[in-house]
């Protein structure tokens, strides 16, 4: 399965829904650009919705890692939203779970960004 | 998209390839108990979606529960990745060698490729804090982590690694309690 993206805006904050396979290839460079292109028209808060995310490789995380660095580099923040246990396994070994500001509700996760 | 394993060269059983998912034909699970096919491949990010998915029906085959076949199909997937991007380079004159070996006690893969060698004492710990935010380096580290033994031995004419997963308890039912 392809990854898919979908954006959409709710309180200022940029909610990006992804789905599928975050793999070297096609995923990495969608979540890539959907960054990137984010960045440039000024969305610097971004939510990541991973909960449809089902698998990730080490260029996922590497991509990941990438969009989280990116994002802050130009003073906004991204965060993670509904995590399945592959991600939030995998977050863990690789003791990237506390980098990453990781959030299950998505009201909460919304208020969570600066103002 | 769908795309099959090369040349495979087989014995002990023969392995056959449908779409996007290369499937084992020919023999059931219980007459497994000495079985080895391999496989030759581009260095194409094709070879890597295929060497995971074979990696997995044949754990599946093999009788490993779910999340030890999710695992040892991740592992291959990141073995295939440094072959193919890292060793290989994505050269189409480079082949990647993918062998599966099932013997009573372990699934056994080997992934070799023909580049360089890689260099291990290169390679730095992506657990280390300075190495946290690092975009790449984490393959090897999550092979070790999802296999029971892993044995890397690079060359001048590349680098195999090879990838083991003990099966653990008697057959029930055709099939071989794993861990």
């Amino acid at each position: 399965m392809t990854m898919k993206s979908n954006t959409r805006q709710v309180d200022g904050v940029t909610i990006v829904d992804l789905s599928g396979r975050i793999t070297l290839g096609e995923g990495s460079v969608i979540l890539r650009d959907t960054v990137r292109d984010l960045i440039s028209k000024g969305n610097k808060k971004i939510l990541l919705n991973l909960g449809d995310v089902n698998y990730i490789d080490s260029s996922g995380i590497g991509e990941l890692v990438s969009a989280f660095t990116t994002v802050r580099s130009q003073g906004g923040e991204l965060k993670l939203l509904n995590l399945t246990k592959k991600v939030h396994d995998l977050l863990q070994i690789t003791k990237l779970y506390t980098v990453f500001d990781v959030k299950d509700d998505e009201a909460s996760a919304v208020k969570s960004f600066s103002r | 998209m769908a795309c099959s394993l090369g040349k495979k060269h087989g014995r002990g059983g023969e392995y056959g390839t449908v779409g996007s998912r290369a499937i084992a034909v020919g023999q059931e699970p219980v007459a497994m108990n000495h079985k080895r096919v391999s496989f030759t491949l581009d260095s194409t990010l094709e070879t890597v979606n295929s060497a995971e998915a074979t990696a997995s029906n044949l754990a599946t085959e093999a009788g490993f529960a779910d999340d030890e076949v999710m695992k040892i199909a991740m592992a291959v997937r990141e073995a295939a990745i440094n072959a193919v991007l890292h060793g290989n380079a994505y050269d189409p004159a480079k082949k990647v060698l993918l062998e599966f070996e099932r013997t009573s006690g372990k699934f056994v893969i080997t992934i070799r490729d023909q580049g360089k060698g890689i260099d291990l004492t290169a390679i730095p710990d992506p657990l280390a804090p300075e190495n946290l935010l690092k975009t790449s380096g984490r393959g090897i580290f999550l092979i070790r982590s999802f296999m029971d033994e892993v044995e890397i031995n690079p060359s001048a004419v590349g680098t195999e690694i090879k990838l083991i997963k003990h099966v653990h308890g008697p057959a029930v039912g055709g099939k071989e309690a794993s861990q």
